[in-house]
């Protein structure tokens, strides 16, 4: 994009500035609208599974239910609690909000579309991941306020534990992909299975990863089954307890878009991002571009997410831990010690092994 | 152009928000401002191109090792004028921590001065490699020439961990409440449910 605004006769600084500016925004405004769509497509999906109709009045089939929530929490009044410390009672949701934001520069959408290629991007998503657990823990002690303080314990340990599992997911797919960079990873899954599919979910090896990748990133989304943050039996409404208006808004569009990135990322380490699912030219394919293959694995993710919300119930918080510390971690480290010693065997890594 | 603004940018919020951080009077204050200058401190490595050293950074300092230092201070019930109190006893302790550190700075400067450090060694295997990413490079250095001591510093980390295993481990009977979670997956409702039809009002024997 930088040579487009170079041939409106802009320097090179200044259309590199224009370039990523404009990409930021490409990426960031579309996001918002995907957020306020998936939150509609979110409650259709547990209204079908209630048998309840869901909303349907605003706009042709409700389409437009989200925006009139969005206008709604825009016109109320900010209350801030006396008692709150106020400079970080109101950083934490815009905390909340950017991180989920920023994760999305390394995303790529298809082949080269991606606005920084960079080649630690697996590790920006872990960093960016991992310091979302801050807007949780910031809002919850400055509210002064018992219930949200709760919250706040609860997340950090939670999203620790979480973080450990996934990290060492992870390092199974670097290894086997052998580079931290997003788009790299998705093209080494080209053809991964046996030569026609595309994707790591179909290796034996990876799959359970898989599974694991995805149970963890409910629990670092704080997603049900294990949205202990929020639980609303124990908690009133966890840390968000004091929050209103836009405040509010914003951890609850933060907290979506983290979802999104969960599931762009189930897509794009396991399921082989943009490209089809098979590769094979039998039907084309390859004509469909590979964005709307990005959007459909990334759809069928969040519908997993919503029918994991709409049918189970929650965890005991010491279950949570178990899961985590106990069965996911031993798990995990096992696989990572497994598949490296399957793929030193292999040869994988070159003559040298 | 943009890299001097933005080392400037970084480096200015660097130190200020580590005076931030001995100033403020909150102690959780006081974590969030370190958190800020780990994370500036990261934009430096990344200005330097040592990505790989600066998502770490991220990764460890800011993801987990700080947001346990300020989940234990924000639970921490602090008085303050206790540690004011305190305050002149440490001091010259403090002074001499200060000295210490400006002399170490000292000769750091001095001996950067008499010239740069050289990774590699002479018979080329450490050697830097140029057109290759700093992940690949580190790795390579980490898993040939520094293995020893990469491994070494592997298990001092893994003794430490055991050590506070064994120091908070208690025998499994003084445990309050634990639960056997086999015990429970195992349990049938035949084992705790009956299943009766009572005749109309006349209600259940219990």
């Amino acid at each position: 994009m930088t040579e487009f605004f170079q041939s409106l006769g802009m320097n090179y600084e200044w259309a590199w500035f224009s370039a990523t500016i404009a990409g930021i925004l490409l990426i960031a405004l579309p996001l918002m609208l995907a957020v306020a769509m998936i939150i509609y497509m979110d409650r259709k999906v547990w209204a079908a599974i209630n048998l309840r109709r869901g909303p349907n009045v605003v706009g042709p089939f409700g389409l437009l239910q989200s925006f009139a929530d969005g206008l709604k929490v825009f016109l109320q009044e900010t209350i801030v609690p006396s008692a709150a410390n106020k400079g970080i009672f109101l950083l934490a949701p815009i905390i909340t909000f950017t991180v989920a934001l920023g994760a999305w520069a390394v995303i790529p959408f298809d082949a080269g579309v991606v606005l920084a290629d960079i080649n630690v991007g697996l590790l920006y998503i872990l960093a960016i991941s991992s310091l979302s657990v801050y807007g949780i823990v910031m809002s919850g002690w400055a509210s002064n306020s018992k219930y949200p303080f709760f919250s706040a314990m609860r997340a950090a340990a939670q999203m620790i534990s979480y973080e450990v599992s996934i990290g060492f997911i992870l390092v199974c797919v670097v290894l086997w992909a052998g580079t931290f960079n997003l788009s790299e990873i998705v093209e080494a899954q080209r053809g991964h299975g046996l030569g026609i599919v595309n994707g790591y979910w179909f290796n034996i090896l990876l799959f359970p990863m898989w599974v694991m990748f995805f149970i963890s990133s409910l629990a670092e989304t704080q997603r049900v089954p294990f949205d202990l943050t929020e639980a609303e039996s124990e908690l009133v409404a966890g840390y968000q307890t004091e929050y209103s208006s836009m405040s509010f808004a914003l951890f609850w569009l933060g907290e979506y878009a983290n979802i999104l990135l969960m599931c762009a990322l189930n897509a794009l380490l396991f399921f082989g991002g943009w490209l089809p699912p098979l590769d094979v030219d039998w039907i084309p394919w390859f004509d469909i571009p590979g964005i709307v293959w990005l959007f459909a694995k990334i759809l069928f993710f969040f519908f997993m997410f919503s029918w994991v919300m709409a049918t189970v119930p929650r965890y005991r918080y010491d279950q949570l831990m178990r899961l985590g510390w106990k069965v996911f971690l031993p798990i995990s480290l096992l696989f990572v010690a497994v598949i490296s010693g399957y793929l030193m065997a292999t040869g994988h890594f070159g003559a040298a092994a | 152009m943009i890299q001097t603004i933005a080392f400037y940018l970084f480096a200015t919020i660097v130190i200020a928000s580590a005076v931030m951080v001995i100033t403020a009077r909150n102690p959780v204050h006081s974590v969030l401002w370190l958190i800020l200058s780990f994370f500036n401190a990261a934009g430096l490595m990344v200005l330097v191109g040592a990505e790989f050293i600066a998502m770490l950074l991220v990764v460890v300092y800011v993801g987990a090792v700080a947001v346990l230092f300020l989940f234990v201070v924000m639970m921490l019930d602090i008085d303050f004028a206790e540690l004011r109190a305190g305050f002149m006893k440490n001091f010259p302790l403090g002074i001499a921590v200060a000295l210490i550190l400006l002399a170490e700075l000292v000769l750091g400067i001095g001996a950067y001065q008499t010239g740069a450090i050289e990774l590699g060694d002479p018979s080329g295997v450490g050697a830097p490699r140029v057109g290759e990413s700093n992940i690949e490079n580190i790795g390579a250095l980490l898993y040939t020439k520094y293995l020893f001591l990469f491994e070494a510093a592997g298990i001092v980390l893994l003794v430490a961990m055991i050590g506070a295993i064994v120091l908070t481990h208690r025998p499994p009977k003084s445990r309050r409440s634990q639960q056997d979670v086999g015990k429970q997956n195992r349990r049938r409702p035949e084992e705790a449910t009956v299943m009766k039809s009572p005749p109309v009002g006349e209600g259940v024997e219990l």
